[in-house]
């Protein structure tokens, strides 16, 4: 549980911290909350020559309103997230999923940027936000670009990230007026990652489903969009016989690892029932 | 008399004796940060030491090259069992009449085992160290099944032992067999299974754990070379026994060992016995003459430091048709991991497993223990229990429970009926104890009244009907547990470890303004002994409690004791106190006699000193007393008021208690929940109400987190699946139910002062509690026994296997 050596590096500007990355390659790795990497060092099972400490650049934190979008900084934290009004007002599904990451120690530290661009499937963001319809701002040696979430997970720990790039921020469209949504997480205990987490975000129009959205934690060895899923339930009323469907739909695209939260078939079960409860949660909730 | 004069109800409370919910006097330290612990010892030059370990279950070990570790900077040693050798230090005994491999010998038998120690001069150039040590392995195959262990193919895995046909218990029938031990009649026992009406079989498992202390095994040796003397700083529950234990194996004079034990972070069976970090580090401290530390983290500490339980108990029961059980045989699969490595007395392989006959009244009863080596961490301590008591005690619950569902009965009523009756005390079992005291029947009418055990089954069984109705999808167990435990190990007739026998001690020494100090042969390791200690003196000679400092854990200034482990620090050290406590006050009688003029039998006991009989004002108080034994004791008696007693118990204790747990569970994803949890306990006189309810408290929580999920699991390959607070279930205060306190007090009749202890009842009978609600759960959709442990999967599993979703 020790680490082996390393260099440590605090810029101050985003053009700092890309030049050194850039420049120091693949022996050089980001750090921002470091709830994944740090662990992962002490283990040596990541041994980084350099780490670049996003902490000291002001730009990178912060949550802001940008015409109909939100607009959040990488190193914004889980707790900022959960003090924020506008992520109350605006998305507060992020709000009811950050409060289901870990404990208040961890989300104190933990930071969003961290949480969607490494690309463990065991985070609870990066599903979210491909249900929310995010974008993720990329920001490299070559300049800036914008790619959605959906895009941008490629298999566990990779992702459309190229070398020397930071993603620097989020940006998310505000959820329409009157949305349901629900994010369900089965979890063993507190801190652990989702056996099977469910996000769904819908809006009803005389009493069905008229437009829904379903992502999928842990289930997969990336975050996963339920599209089908999706699709048999607009037009419904959420009957008993439509949530089986969908759960069935769902679960035909999950494949997750059997580990110690159980083997693949107990998980993909659950994965349907948290669909199911997350769809009924959300219609529940939508005005 | 004056108004300022207090009442006797004030100078009782005063004294903040025993039964006083006294505050915990080292919590003052604790909770500011304040502690001394094994890693907070710094010691000028101080090295630090960590080990290569083996990344196999099981390999030989062809050679180790460390050429390159010895060129990173600051590291200054490797040690191997090469080196060990040079000072036959290569192997040492367990406490359980094996040897261990202190560093891999030739092989290596567990993942994680030691293989190498690495000496540098801090933690970071020890592990850049280790990462430079090649070890070349040769991957051998692995037993990880106990129940293929004495296939006649099985591998060998002991090869130390070969040719070896007796053990240090006896007999062994196979190359990977430890030792077979038997008790009880098999013939009566096998006639009451013919004759009887109906009989229960199952086997039941109780997986393997791991005490996991918040505080992991470490310590600091320092070896002075000049004077030839050995300091030990360590987490030991038994500092005295490891004094002893390196004097016999390192050759060094027991008087120049000096062990201290400081402030101890938990320990639950973990920090009895002795494990290589100890002798390596007192090996390199001897080598490069400067002290050396070793500390353990979180994986190391799971995966190869002692574990607990892996017992597999095939139990049966045989009964008449109204309930009466008649005979009990329970043959247990004991698996021991790759050296047997327990912690019990040195004569008992199996512990007191004997007490598998629980709170009932069986006429007859036979067991059998086979102990086997499998390539699987070395350990088997008692975690929170006294030995395999709380296998024991799972194994019989478990089985009465199987019993009434065969019968149709309730199970609290089929417990009842077969409880043994308080006029039968003291009670002597079929399987061989002497059972002190004990009210059963009250203890579990008790609980079914405060629960609303009536209420509950009429619930349980509206929610049945509504389940197979189709309304719910939840199902409702009740869980009814009731224990005996056999703790305060142990009479010198039945008990010793290495041929110690296991008494206590206690030294008092009061000083003239009236305060003392105590010094106590058992060690706390989170059990409030400093608090505690002092109340009972308190009581027994009228100081107050403040007044006595409690002192332990170092073996040069305490008396010799045994430890604490097993719930033995109240029924012997606790009695060894009371017993000193007593021989004060009867010297402390002859001081005021002399003073106040009077014939010692004119004195009687009030409170805090002595008055005379028949004449209340002449009085003399305890305080006073302790003045005039340092300038004016009666002619002829030495000076000073101090004592010291040894404690050799006559009997072990039998606490015992009623627990229920209420439990809800959602059979579409398995989770459950704890609606209520009651534990009854009654360990005797009770010392401090306030400690009990802490004790019982965290013994629950152990006994919720083990049945629930908590297990150290291996793969095929003999991989350690569960070698983290991720996956090792450890719950937060989030997970952990509510716990509901209750007792009732059965003194003990042998103890000075009733006491029976506490520490360990509640995972002794917490664990059943919690596995038998799931299983009640569970048994109208007609399953017999689930095995623990219980988490969400294993859960809907068995509501899968018992076709709920088809």
């Amino acid at each position: 549980m020790i680490p082996g050596p390393f260099s440590y590096h605090r810029p101050v500007t985003l053009a700092d911290a890309v030049k050194l990355l850039s420049t120091l390659g693949d022996d050089a790795r980001p750090l921002a909350g470091g709830h994944s990497l740090v662990p992962m060092m002490k283990l040596r099972l990541a041994t980084p020559e350099h780490l670049v400490d996003l902490h000291g650049i002001d730009a990178l934190k912060g949550i802001r309103r940008d015409g109909t979008r939100i607009v959040i900084g990488a190193m914004t934290t889980q707790h900022d997230l959960l003090a924020s009004d506008e992520i109350a007002r605006s998305l507060p599904i992020l709000h009811e999923t950050a409060l289901l990451i870990a404990d208040p120690q961890v989300r104190y530290r933990g930071t969003i940027g961290g949480n969607v661009a490494n690309g463990d499937p065991g985070n609870d963001m990066p599903a979210l936000m491909m249900t929310l319809g995010a974008s993720y701002r990329l920001e490299g040696p070559g300049g800036a670009r914008d790619l959605p979430a959906s895009d941008f997970y490629q298999g566990a720990y990779f992702t459309a990230l190229e070398p020397g790039e930071i993603l620097t921020s989020i940006s998310v469209p505000a959820a329409a007026a009157g949305h349901g949504y629900a994010y369900e997480k089965l979890k063993r205990k507190i801190g652990d990652y989702a056996t099977a987490a469910a996000a769904v975000v819908l809006t009803m129009a005389g009493g069905k489903v008229a437009t829904c959205t379903i992502g999928l934690t842990n289930l997969n060895e990336t975050p996963l969009l339920a599209t089908d899923a999706a699709k048999i339930v607009i037009g419904t009323s959420l009957d008993e016989a439509t949530l089986k469907k969908a759960a069935a739909a769902a679960e035909a695209i999950m494949s997750p690892a059997s580990d110690a939260r159980g083997p693949a078939e107990y998980r993909k079960h659950v994965g349907g029932i948290m669909v199911t409860r997350a769809l009924t949660r959300a219609a529940a909730r939508a005005s | 008399m004056n108004d300022m004069t207090p009442t006797r109800e004030q100078r009782e409370a005063k004294l903040e004796g025993m039964g006083c919910k006294r505050k915990r006097v080292e919590d003052i330290r604790f909770t500011q940060g304040k502690g001394n612990y094994v890693d907070d010892v710094k010691l000028p030059g101080m090295l630090h030491g960590d080990f290569v370990r083996s990344p196999h279950a099981h390999a030989r070990v062809k050679s180790i090259n460390s050429e390159e570790a010895l060129k990173v900077p600051g590291v200054l040693a490797v040690i191997t069992a090469e080196t060990l050798k040079t000072v036959n230090l290569a192997w040492m005994p367990t406490l359980a009449g094996d040897v261990q491999m202190v560093l891999a010998d030739g092989k290596v038998l567990f993942q994680n085992q030691e293989v190498a120690f690495v000496v540098a001069t801090d933690r970071y150039a020890a592990d850049d160290g280790i990462n430079k040590v090649v070890v070349e392995y040769e991957a051998l195959p692995v037993l990880v099944d106990p129940f293929k262990a004495m296939d006649a193919d099985a591998p060998v895995l002991r090869e130390d032992l070969a040719g070896k046909t007796t053990g240090a218990h006896g007999p062994r029938k196979h190359h990977n067999h430890v030792f077979e031990w038997t008790v009880g009649d098999k013939d009566l026992t096998d006639a009451a299974f013919k004759k009887a009406d109906v009989t229960i079989k199952e086997m039941i498992s109780y997986h393997r754990t791991h005490p996991s202390p918040l505080e992991t095994c470490q310590c600091v040796c320092s070896f002075d070379k000049i004077k030839g003397e050995l300091t030990i700083w360590g987490t030991f529950q038994a500092p005295h026994v490891i004094r002893t234990v390196v004097a016999l194996i390192a050759k060094i004079p027991e008087h120049k060992i000096h062990v201290i034990a400081p402030d101890i972070g938990g320990g639950f069976g973990n920090k009895v016995g002795a494990y290589p970090g100890y002798i390596c580090a007192a090996v390199a401290s001897i080598v490069t003459g400067k002290p050396v530390k070793w500390v353990e983290d979180r994986i190391e500490n799971l995966t190869a430091t002692s574990f607990a339980r892996d017992y597999h108990m095939t139990t049966e029961i045989a009964a008449t048709k109204e309930g009466k059980v008649t005979g009990l045989r329970v043959h247990v699969l004991a698996d021991h991991g790759a050296f047997d490595a327990c912690a019990d007395p040195s004569k008992w392989p199996a512990g007191f497993f004997n007490i598998v006959t629980g709170s009932y009244d069986f006429p007859t009863a036979h067991l059998a223990v086979d102990g086997i080596y499998t390539n699987k961490a070395p350990g088997g301590v008692a975690y929170r229990c006294s030995f395999r008591v709380t296998e024991a005690a799972y194994c019989i619950e478990r089985g009465m429970d199987i019993l009434a569902q065969k019968l149709g009965m309730d199970p609290a009523e089929l417990r009842l009926k077969n409880f043994i009756k308080p006029e039968q005390f003291p009670y002597h079992s079929a399987l061989g104890w002497e059972y002190d005291s004990g009210d059963y029947h009250t203890a579990m009418r008790k609980m079914m009244e405060s629960v609303d055990y009536a209420g509950l089954r009429k619930e349980q069984a509206e929610k049945r009907a509504a389940f197979k109705r189709g309304e719910t999808r939840e199902i409702m167990g009740l869980g009814v547990s009731f224990f005996t435990e056999i703790v305060g190990a142990g009479p010198s007739k039945n008990c010793d470890i290495l041929g110690i026998a296991m008494f206590d001690s206690c030294e008092i020494r009061m000083h003239p303004t009236g305060a003392g100090i105590a010094r106590v042969g058992s060690k706390s390791q989170g059990q409030g002994h400093e608090t505690t200690w002092a109340q009972i003196i308190a009581t027994e000679i009228g100081i107050p409690s403040d007044d006595i400092m409690i002192e332990e854990g170092n073996t040069d200034t305490a008396p010799y004791g045994l430890g604490t482990y097993g719930s033995r620090s109240t029924p012997v050290a606790g009695a060894a106190i009371a017993m000193a406590a007593r021989k004060i006050k009867a010297k402390a009688q002859m001081i005021a006699a002399y003073k106040l003029e009077v014939h010692e039998g004119d004195l009687e006991w009030d409170i805090d000193g002595f008055r005379v009989k028949g004449l209340p004002e002449k009085t003399m108080s305890m305080k006073d007393i302790c003045w005039a034994a340092y300038n004016s004791v009666p002619p002829g008696m030495e000076p000073g008021l101090e004592a010291v007693s040894y404690y050799d118990p006559p009997n072990m204790t039998y606490p015992f208690g009623a627990y229920i747990c209420v439990m809800n569970i959602d059979v579409d994803t398995g989770v459950y929940k704890v609606r209520r949890f009651y534990a009854l306990d009654d360990c005797g006189t009770r010392i401090n109400p306030m400690i009990i309810e802490g004790q019982v408290h965290g013994g629950l929580t152990e006994a919720f987190a083990i049945a629930m999920g908590q297990e150290i699991r291996y793969d095929d390959e003999g991989n350690v699946v569960t070698g983290s607070f991720m996956d090792f279930f450890m719950p937060t205060a989030v997970e952990t139910p509510h716990w509901e306190t209750d007792f009732t007090v059965t003194p003990s009749p042998h103890h000075p002062i009733g006491a029976k202890g506490v520490g360990e009842s509640p995972n002794v009978g917490g664990v059943p509690a919690f596995s038998n609600a799931v299983n009640d759960a569970f048994s109208f959709l007609g399953s017999t026994h689930i095995q623990m442990p219980h988490d969400y999967w294993r859960n809907w599993k068995a509501a899968k296997n018992l076709g709920v979703f088809a």
